[in-house]
């Protein structure tokens, strides 16, 4: 029945697309079979950049995250302009639209022309993303550890343990795995956000399509980039659901116990 | 390529048809099918035209005039601007009867309905584009040339060849870019830019060694856009001849009556007078 459901709920809005009087001209336009042959082999391979920013970025973005969301929690009037660094850290960088970001550091600090400082753009594509990403994760990690009731933290150190192994053994593993679909979430922005790093000259998988498509004044090479970032995303969204699935199974499963 | 060349032969049939149908081709352009009244238009009355904000110099002229930046399409002043009053002169519309709207370049080949009746904005033909919209005659044959910082190393270059040690940047879509790719073939692979502003920017942090950019742009970028920039050279045509056309929905027969308004123009000297009014500058070195 929800096959028949689907099937027939999605059949009538093909039809409607179809039958829609401009029809043909989008299909000529954003569906050529011969262009997108031509063009898929391009934007393929330079979607690989945008893969290789998203990991490099993915790895900085988590350990300056944690960084930044654990000297946000720091306790005691001493570590006041620590609080204050994260707060107005993530303040700003959540803030700022990361394409302007991109623009200020790729073409402004590298006119800077301060020596030892590298000018490649896609270094500072991917610093842009790193220092936004960051901002928006730090957030996460934060949600994660205080949620960890203040309970757990006290029983740990009533046992004997140092506030760093409370917080490392304790309330860490606790917070990280609550907020495993937030942060896969988060990356997923990311990955499509990579696409940012082609204002700076770089040809990435959205600039290839947007040069193939002003070569045939044909929009089929989005298609193909659109395409790509799916099979990426897409596995990534399923696997999110799966782990939150999991992961109430397990509450559930400790309730009935 | 083949169903380009039929259409040119299809066209060709048509006009010597409309040339027969309308006697002698000594009569002046607005008549018959291309009668003012008979023309397909956008709105009636009046003709609409579009160009990408900013329009640059020396392709547009005039003072900025809002919504439009550095120039005013609707001035008559810069080439394409000359150009466009010209065709519509020949096509019967007075100065107020033209109507301008900006439209950037990526939505002039939009599917569907065209908001305008045609599109300036130095766009080449290529047989690939001319699948999807319908382009005039040349009204500009177009040189690409580099553009750098002056006493860089690339400014010594005197030979194409020389160039493939450099890393070149150009706009995205733009025959600059084609030609670099096509002709140059660098061994870096070349920076790709949204606009000649971004390929600046780029040139002056040190990212790029050189810009490409079609020459009349290249005068316009030396003389007011870099603070010590030179024309490291103009390069030579490779390929089929390099033209600017004016683009059109696909089909629109109002193609034929702009080429007819062209052809006029190319034959009386006015296209070869407002290229020497614009675009005329100082020589740049030929690269070889």
């Amino acid at each position: 029945m929800a096959t028949l459901s689907t099937l027939v709920f999605v059949g009538l809005i093909a039809l409607a697309v179809v039958k829609s009087p401009g029809w043909d001209d989008v299909k000529q336009s954003f569906f050529d079979p011969t262009v997108f042959r031509e063009s898929f082999p391009d934007i393929a391979r330079a979607f690989l950049l945008n893969v290789r920013i998203f990991l490099i970025a993915e790895v900085f973005i988590l350990i300056f995250a944690l960084v930044i969301a654990l000297l946000r929690g720091l306790p005691g009037p001493v570590f006041f302009p620590l609080r204050a660094f994260a707060t107005i850290y993530s303040d700003f960088f959540r803030g700022i639209p990361t394409i302007l970001l991109v623009y200020i550091l790729g073409f402004g600090v590298t006119a800077l022309q301060l020596p030892g400082v590298p000018v490649s753009p896609i270094f500072w594509g991917t610093v842009a993303l790193i220092l936004v990403y960051s901002a928006y994760v730090s957030e996460v990690y934060r949600a994660g550890i205080d949620s960890v009731h203040p309970s757990q933290e006290a029983a740990a150190r009533s046992l004997g343990l140092t506030r760093f192994a409370a917080l490392r053994h304790v309330v860490l593993p606790q917070a990280v795995r609550r907020v495993i679909p937030p942060l896969l979430n988060d990356f997923i922005g990311l990955q499509k956000d990579t696409a940012l790093v082609a204002l700076l000259g770089v040809v990435e998988a959205f600039r290839q399509s947007q040069i193939d498509v002003s070569g045939n004044f044909n929009y089929t090479p989005y298609i193909c980039t659109a395409i790509l970032f799916l099979a990426l995303t897409v596995p990534m969204t399923r696997f999110t659901d799966w782990l939150i699935a999991r992961d109430r199974m397990r509450q559930l499963a400790g309730g009935m116990r | 390529m083949r169903a380009a060349i039929l259409g040119l032969a299809l066209t060709s049939v048509v006009l010597v048809l409309a040339a027969t149908a309308t006697g002698s081709p000594a009569e002046p352009a607005q008549s018959g099918s291309c009668a003012k009244a008979n023309l397909n238009l956008v709105e009636d009355g009046q003709l609409s035209l579009a160009t990408d904000n900013p329009a640059f110099p020396p392709w547009w002229g005039g003072a900025a005039k809002k919504p439009w930046e550095v120039s005013n399409p609707a001035s008559g002043k810069g080439y394409e601007s000359a150009v466009a009053y010209a065709v519509a002169k020949q096509l019967g519309f007075s100065k107020a009867q033209v109507e301008w709207s900006a439209v950037p370049f990526n939505n002039s080949f939009r599917p569907g309905n065209k908001p305008f009746d045609f599109y300036m904005a130095q766009v080449s033909f290529a047989p690939e584009r001319a699948k999807n919209v319908s382009f005039s005659n040349s009204y500009y044959f177009v040189n690409q040339a580099v553009v750098a910082n002056a006493g860089t190393p690339i400014s010594r270059v005197r030979t194409v060849a020389g160039l493939r040690g450099y890393k070149l940047g150009a706009q995205v879509g733009t025959t600059s870019y084609n030609y670099i790719t096509r002709f140059i073939r660098p061994s870096q692979s070349a920076a790709v830019y949204d606009s000649n502003n971004d390929a600046i920017s780029a040139l002056n942090s040190g990212q790029i060694d050189g810009i490409v950019v079609d020459l009349p742009t290249a005068f316009f970028v030396v003389a007011v856009q870099l603070d010590d920039g030179t024309i490291v050279g103009k390069l030579p045509q490779r390929g089929p001849r390099e033209r600017f056309g004016m683009v059109f929905e696909k089909g629109n027969t109002l193609t034929r009556c702009v080429n007819r308004a062209l052809n006029r123009l190319w034959t009386n000297g006015t296209i070869r007078s407002l290229q020497r009014k614009y675009l005329a500058r100082a020589g740049a070195p030929d690269l070889r």
